[in-house]
């Protein structure tokens, strides 16, 4: 049996013949996309490692069947930026030395840019690291990811003033 | 800064060093691009996924191949009974980095989640359905988990090699003297490495060629290893390891998976893809094995250690060895006229455990602390005026010269930056504004400055850039920028100027990314091929009549900017382009190896230090902590990079934490198996637990340790972390932790 689903993925819109229902969204973005940029650190749900933005909110693709999201609009660190320039939150991440072995960093910076995009940072620290922590770093990053989000965050929001 | 960086050392490094250079594979990271061993899918790959035994110590009596080769998709089951033969008994221990592995060499379980099939898929979809389905049942004898489930052994040696007993001067004489003891005891879990990369391997035939897409901490070095077992010779061998996502130890070693997935890629003519999922996590790629440390300190009137023994029982799987050497510790932190380390072996019905960062002094220094601590208030004295009292000027265990040690400075420096000055005493006597209990604690921190052995080489190309090639590791901690920077100085060029090769079993050994000496060993050999291309460049043109250096001696010439000047007149130069193009060569190649000298290994001891200060928050009513700042200050050498090392160090203090509060993989006592083998219930440290944090080095001079003044900063940052926190919880609360993580139960 297959299954048709239609989704966005970056921008490109992907017409899909599923022939297996329990690939997951992230699987397939890995494996049948090859967008190989998303990681896969758990499988479970529990280290944020394959975070992406599905209609502009944070998911972890591996909780999600692929057949759950027929239709939805999904951005992938990939996609994140035009090719060939940095999203706010990438240029805060390398200047901040946001990341070591760099395996949970896509996952880190599409969960930033949902919690900045959904206003879900406030301005106080407490909230960036409370919002970040659905994002394991396992070489112990956090306090440069934490400074990341916080200086991406004030970009935006004078951004969105000016 | 570059020339204050220079004169700290006692050979001119160039400009690059020392620069807080940004991580030149950073782009690759934050972009997605960055491809680790997993995202490789070749042609006409299919997946393996492996059963794992149910429990621990007992005999396979069922497994289901019949329904997993029903399921479609799946193309075969690999089973004791029908798997291939190795080259090597996986039991052998043929090489003394090869632990002995379960490669379904027969129906024996000997812990929970050891491979006891293969299934091969077409998709991941119908491999991870096909071992469910095998649905594995092991007739299990009562499982050996825990320090009182079996008789404790004497070990022939501890860690890799490291002795299992060591006394220096007279203990009896030691503890005669003191005026009172403190004894300690206490216990610390196994701790599972948990790198966000999940181990993975693809694995690809070429005839008998094997090529293999898999994270690898010492790239060169594990080829022969995966030579032996299919019978090839190692250079048929071709590991690509661009990209690990952390190893921290783990991916150092061959385990089951890796050679179970090479088999079945041969079997079936196919590349094969292996992927643990994040509970296989919890076995067979090993672990920090449990231990339960006694420590008694003897003291003097004056708050001098006068004995100090350290007795370490280590755990270890029911069929192979590796002891955490944490009583090695104690061994050249403080200075003590008579100490003993020593150790016990317990045989546990669980995976064999390995090196996880900062083996043995990660566990070992967490007690030594906490003792330490312990002492302090028992003579009276603040923690920090106790360890100022017992410093050691020497390596208190070899009575060595230390080739450098500003400990002295990291304790003013840390203790100034945290603000420790006018600690109460006594514990409990602080509150915040929300009446949380506060308290202070602090920790020393030490670790081994070793240097292996590496090889790199240098080209030189017609228009003055270069190429460099090593085959290191950069599993985080950015060797792919600070070797790099070190590379080009050892040429003389601007970093922009050289290509930087790595990660990659055909480029020259750079030996293994461990004990924090891949800085020091493979930068070495970098820079000494960098050295030699330029002693050869300066040969070209000092004897080419029409060079402007023609006829200056040898020792006469300095290499910078892609130019040699004649020392004694920097007018006269030329650029390396143009020395190559009068001698008509299009290239220039130079080698170099990065080995201590053995003199000085025989007669320094060297080691990196630091002081940890730590401050806690605790609930009055519910004992929930909070680590409300963490300071520490370290001495590790030269600094490469600024900007990494603190990361490293930061990342060093955040394991801290994480053994302090929250690490601790619990295994079924009956069963054996991993009752948390997840990152849900396996808790690893996440952004809320850190308020402030702070990594500060000193400056430290040191012309023994290698060439470079290199030591390292990869592991120290967790030995301190530990014992300061503790030490934190007890001021904050007056209750000493006797295990490791503490819980909110012990504070009640």
């Amino acid at each position: 049996m297959t299954l048709s689903i239609t989704l966005t993925v970056n921008g490109t819109p992907h017409h899909l013949a599923l022939d297996d229902m329990r690939v997951t969204l992230l699987d397939l973005l890995r494996d049948r996309l090859g967008l190989t940029g998303t990681k896969k650190g758990c499988d479970r749900g529990q280290c944020g490692a394959c975070t992406v933005l599905v209609d502009g909110r944070r998911l972890n693709a591996c909780l999600s069947l692929a057949v759950q999201q027929d239709g939805a609009d999904i951005v992938t660190i990939e996609g994140l930026a035009p090719e060939g320039s940095l999203h706010p939150v990438q240029e805060a991440f390398l200047e901040h030395d946001a990341f070591q072995c760099g395996y949970c960093t896509p996952g880190q910076i599409m969960s930033a840019a949902g919690l900045i995009a959904e206003g879900a940072d406030g301005t106080d620290m407490e909230r960036i690291r409370e919002g970040m922590s659905g994002n394991i770093c396992r070489c112990g990053a956090y306090r440069g990811i934490a400074e990341a989000v916080a200086e991406a965050a004030r970009k935006a929001r004078t951004e969105a003033d000016a | 800064m570059p020339d204050d960086f220079a004169s700290q050392s006692h050979i001119r490094l160039g400009s690059n060093s020392g620069k807080p250079q940004t991580r030149l594979d950073g782009i690759a990271k934050i972009t997605g691009s960055a491809t680790y061993a997993a995202d490789n899918a070749p042609q006409d790959m299919i997946w393996a996924v492996h059963a794992g035994a149910p429990a621990a110590r007992g005999k396979v009596v069922a497994l289901d191949t019949a329904a997993a080769l029903a399921h479609p998709g799946v193309i075969d089951v690999m089973t004791p009974e029908n798997r291939p033969e190795l080259a090597q008994d996986p039991d052998a221990r043929a090489e003394f980095f090869a632990m002995k592995i379960d490669v379904l060499q027969n129906d024996a379980a000997r812990y929970a989640g050891a491979p006891v099939a293969l299934v091969l898929a077409e998709t991941l979809e119908a491999a991870l359905e096909g071992a469910r389905l095998l649905a594995p049942q092991v007739e299990a004898e009562p499982a050996r988990i825990g320090f009182g489930s079996s008789e404790p052994y004497e070990p022939p040696f501890v860690g890799f090699g490291s002795p299992a007993k060591t006394v220096t001067g007279d203990m009896e004489a030691g503890f005669a003297a003191a005026a009172q003891n403190v004894e300690v005891e206490i216990e610390t879990p196994p701790q599972y490495h948990n790198a966000m990369e999940p181990h993975a391997i693809v694995a690809q035939w070429d005839g008998d060629r094997l090529i293999l897409d898999t994270p690898n901490q010492a790239i060169v070095m594990s080829c022969p290893m995966f030579a032996a077992y299919f019978g090839i010779p190692p250079e048929n061998v071709h590991i690509r390891s661009p990209y690990l996502g952390g190893g921290f130890g783990s991916k150092a070693v061959i385990n089951a998976p890796q050679i179970l997935a090479c088999l079945a890629a041969r079997q079936t003519g196919r590349p094969v893809k292996l992927v643990l999922g994040r509970s296989q996590m919890f076995g067979p790629v090993g672990h920090r094995g449990a231990t339960k440390q006694t420590l008694k300190l003897g003291i003097d009137g004056e708050g001098r250690l006068t004995a100090l023994s350290h007795h370490a029982v280590a755990a270890t799987s029911a069929f192979d060895d590796f002891l955490e050497p944490a009583a090695n510790a104690s061994l050249n932190t403080y200075a003590c006229p008579a100490i003993s380390a020593t150790h016990a072996g317990s045989r546990w019905d669980i995976g064999t455990p390995g090196a996880m960062r900062a083996p043995g002094e990660a566990s070992g220094s967490a007690a030594l602390e906490c003792a330490m601590d312990e002492a302090a208030h028992a003579a009276g004295l603040d923690p920090l005026e106790f360890r100022l009292r017992n410093y050691a000027e020497t390596d208190p265990a070899s009575g060595r010269a230390f080739s450098s040690k500003e400990l002295r400075e990291c304790y003013r420096l840390g203790a100034e930056r945290f603000g420790w000055a006018g600690r109460p005493l006594e514990p409990g006597q602080m509150r915040d504004a929300r009446g949380r209990l506060i308290g202070w604690g602090m920790g020393t921190s030490l670790f081994q400055a070793p240097m292996f052995r590496a090889e790199a080489r240098a080209t030189l190309r017609a228009d003055g850039t270069a190429v460099v090639e090593t085959a290191a590791a950069d599993m985080g901690q950015g060797a792919w920028t600070a070797l790099a920077q070190i590379a080009a100085d050892g040429l003389g060029l601007d970093l922009a100027q050289v290509e930087f090769r790595s990660g990659d079993s055909k480029l020259p050994d750079a030996g293994i990314a461990g004990g924090s000496g891949h800085t020091a060993t493979a930068g070495s050999a970098l820079f000494s091929a960098g050295q030699d291309v330029v002693a050869k460049l300066a040969a070209l043109a000092l004897a080419d009549p029409d060079s402007p250096l023609h006829g200056a001696g040898n020792q006469a010439v300095t290499a910078r900017d892609g130019r040699l000047f004649l020392a004694a007149d920097e007018s006269r130069s030329a650029s390396y382009a143009d020395i190559l193009a009068s001698a008509g060569q299009e290239a220039l190649t130079g080698n170099g190896e990065g080995v201590r000298n053995p003199k000085d290994a025989e007669e320094r001891a060297m080691f990196s230090h630091g002081a940890v200060f730590a401050e806690v928050a605790v609930d009055p009513d519910l004992f929930q902590i909070r680590v409300t700042r963490l300071v520490g200050a370290f001495a590790a050498g030269q600094i490469i990079n600024p900007k990494l090392a603190e990361s490293q160090l930061l990342g060093g203090m955040v394991w801290g934490l994480g053994f302090a509060l929250h690490e601790e993989g619990i295994h079924d006592p009956r069963t054996g198996r991993p009752v948390n083998g997840d990152l849900a219930g396996y808790h690893v440290p996440v952004n809320a637990d850190f308020v402030q944090i702070e990594a500060l080095t000193v400056p430290e001079a040191d012309p023994y340790v290698n060439a470079l003044g290199v030591k390292g900063v990869g592991e120290i940052g967790i030995t301190g972390s530990v014992g300061a926190i503790a030490n934190a919880v007890w001021h904050a609360t007056g209750r000493r932790a006797r295990r490791f993580p503490i819980h909110v139960e012990d504070l009640l």
